[in-house]
């Protein structure tokens, strides 16, 4: 596989040639890197006239060299805190942006080459973005995707009402966007973006400012889709509904570097430090002293929930028996939440478990 | 393997082709767009008559002032009599009608500023050909409400008009007019890609209207000004924006210099079609350097 990684500043003549032949994954990324300046300005208004001649530039490292790859049919969940280089990992990969340095091929193209063959085989969601005519019904949106993919009228006719079929959205085809709820649009950016079955699809957080009933919908939606479609896609979140719900691989990105690839199940056993332990005591046997255990997440007499090490659940729970009076005992994981939340500010404080 | 090291590309992004049904579903889906607020668009558009009485009080007013005692009324004010003058003015309306591009500049500026034109880098169509036919269905509807109130403007200002030119002259006005279109959509649209090095480009846009106000004809003719201002009249495109169709209908400009003005303006439209590729090219290099 790797006999057919390339220099990017290769010509893309030479590419193509090369990509036609080689068996590869539907994304394969090396040593990605993406850095930029970002202009610094100071608060107050001395500071903003001193920028009018003189700007402090910072460089940020969106992306720190990442090597990944993706086959086909996979749902991978990319996941990370703000700034974490999540979307800008997306916009490498959809060609929006090029790299500082690495490579990276989906379907067999560069996609800061933008070649109109991977234009037509690829989509990118992104839920705070827009891409339908705001003041038109999204049905002239479609049409219009119909044309600059080139999209057969009959295919393209078969697609859009199953896809309208599944999202529950055949009653708005002629109403304008902007009078279509949040979750109604989201709906149709989706229909836009699948109408010409992409290979490849990138969904950049589709159910931010969603309600649960909506972001149900699209879950169930783009499961089905992509089971039915065995499509490759890469999806951001900060719902971790969406992503237990959809992925099977999920992918952590902190600080621009992959923390963790594995199942979601897996995370838990890497970074979770601590169980939860349920306990519930017969009446009067509650000890007093129950922070002598770990982190008392609840009391109500006579049940109570603690945390505690993972290293000292054994323990911990062999003392609480021998003192007697547990009449029921139950243990956890941590949440999923907490357990990637925590981890996300160990790497935030630079304390990073796999560093 | 060696890590590849890569360097800003240096490839031109394609240009994607767009067939002739995609370009008909552009222009016919901007043209819906554009039809959607009746109200403002029928107001706006109809709101731009107005000037046209101001202005002629306002070179009656100095026609007056500087009047022969006799008459009442100057006979010519640097070549140009009252009636000339108003006919003159009504002509720059109908080449500013085809030349001006109202949001052009700064809507595209938007795009880049808000990030909307990442839509135009990862779906196959081509942002230039997609603006141009825009503003070619932004055009048709203006000009199918606007029609009416023109015709109705220059049937009730005929007596200003010198007898009709030949069909050749209004077959090279129609041209002028229609080159002055193309002019002023690229000269914006390179304006407006300008977008991709400043973000905001409001001041830049002011003072190109500022110049375009006085220097493409649109206040008074352009022979109006003297010998030390003509070279720049001339070496500037602006004059083709309203100057040049006037001065072609009235007659003004004929023969072997009428030529010259043809050909000078569809070099400065070819020239300008290379600027905003050009400029676009790079700035789309630039943007993608820059996070998006």
């Amino acid at each position: 596989m790797r006999s057919c990684s390339i220099v990017v500043a290769e010509p893309a003549s030479a590419h193509r040639n090369l990509f036609r032949y080689c068996p590869m994954s539907t994304i394969e990324i090396t040593g990605l890197r993406k850095s930029f300046r970002a202009y610094q300005k100071q608060e107050g208004l001395r500071a903003a006239i001193r920028g009018l001649w003189r700007r402090n530039y910072r460089e940020v490292e969106a992306v720190r060299g990442i090597d990944l790859t993706v086959e086909q049919g996979e749902f991978v969940a990319f996941l990370g805190p703000n700034g974490a280089g999540k979307t800008t990992t997306l916009k490498l990969l959809s060609g929006v942006v090029h790299p500082t340095s690495g490579t990276a091929r989906v379907l067999g193209h560069v996609p800061w080459l933008r070649e109109n063959d991977y234009r037509r085989r690829f989509a990118l969601v992104m839920g705070q973005k827009n891409q339908l005519w705001w003041d038109l019904p999204a049905q002239e949106s479609f049409r219009l995707h119909q044309q600059i993919y080139r999209i057969p009228p009959d295919e393209f006719l078969r697609t859009r009402d199953e896809l309208t079929r599944l999202l529950q959205v055949e009653n708005l085809l002629s109403q304008p966007v902007r009078e279509l709820s949040l979750g109604e649009r989201m709906k149709m950016e989706l229909i836009a973006a699948l109408l010409h079955s992409p290979d490849v699809l990138f969904l950049d957080e589709p159910t931010i400012g969603l309600d649960v009933v909506a972001q149900h919908n699209i879950q169930q939606f783009l499961k089905q889709y992509q089971q039915q479609r065995n499509v490759t896609v890469l999806l951001t979140s900060h719902y971790m509904k969406d992503v237990a719900a959809l992925c099977q691989r999920v992918v952590i990105i902190a600080q621009g570097q992959i923390k963790y690839d594995g199942s979601l199940s897996g995370i838990i056993d890497k970074f979770s430090q601590t169980k939860v332990v349920s306990l519930t005591f017969a009446e009067g046997r509650m000890p007093e002293r129950l922070v002598e255990f770990g982190v008392v997440l609840a009391c109500e007499p006579p049940k109570a929930r603690l945390r505690i090490p993972r290293n000292k659940v054994t323990q911990t729970l062999s003392t609480l028996l021998s003192q007697g009076g547990v009449e029921d005992v139950g243990v956890e994981d941590a949440p999923l939440d907490e357990v990637i939340a925590d981890m996300f500010a160990q790497v935030h404080d630079n304390k990073s478990p796999t560093d | 393997m060696p890590a590849p090291i890569l360097s800003a590309p240096s490839l031109p992004a394609p240009i994607v082709p767009t067939s002739w049904s995609a370009s008909w579903t552009i222009f016919r889906i901007a043209l819906e767009e554009r039809l959607t607020y009746r109200g403002d668009f029928a107001l706006g558009t109809l709101m731009r008559f107005l000037p046209i009485v101001t202005q002629i009080f306002l070179w009656h007013a100095v026609f007056t002032a500087v009047s022969t005692p006799v008459t009442g009324i100057a006979k010519t004010v640097a070549g140009y009599t009252y009636e000339e003058m108003v006919a003159y003015y009504l002509l720059t309306m109908l080449g500013r009608a085809f030349s001006s591009m109202p949001g052009l500049s700064s809507g595209i500026a938007r795009l880049i500023r808000t990030g909307e034109i990442k839509k135009f880098l990862i779906q196959p169509v081509d942002l230039l050909w997609f603006t141009f036919l825009s503003r070619v269905a932004h055009k048709t509807a203006y000009y199918s409400v606007a029609a009416g109130p023109f015709a109705l403007v220059f049937f009730l200002c005929r007596g200003y008009f010198p007898p009709l030119p030949s069909a050749a002259t209004l077959l090279l006005f129609t041209l002028t007019l229609l080159l002055g279109f193309l002019l002023g959509y690229f000269m914006e649209v390179s304006l407006g890609l300008i977008g991709f090095w400043w973000l905001e480009i409001s001041s830049l846009i002011f003072v190109y209207t500022l110049l375009n106000f006085f220097l493409s004809g649109h206040m008074f003719p352009l022979d109006m000004l003297g010998p030390e201002w003509q070279w720049l009249v001339q070496f500037i495109p602006l004059q083709y924006l309203a100057y040049f169709p006037a001065a072609v209908f009235l007659g003004k400009i004929t023969g072997a210099a009428l030529a010259w003005g043809i050909a000078c303006e569809l070099i400065w439209i070819v020239a300008l079609v290379g600027l905003s590729r050009w400029l676009f090219h790079r700035g789309v290099i630039r943007y993608s350097g820059f996070g998006g």
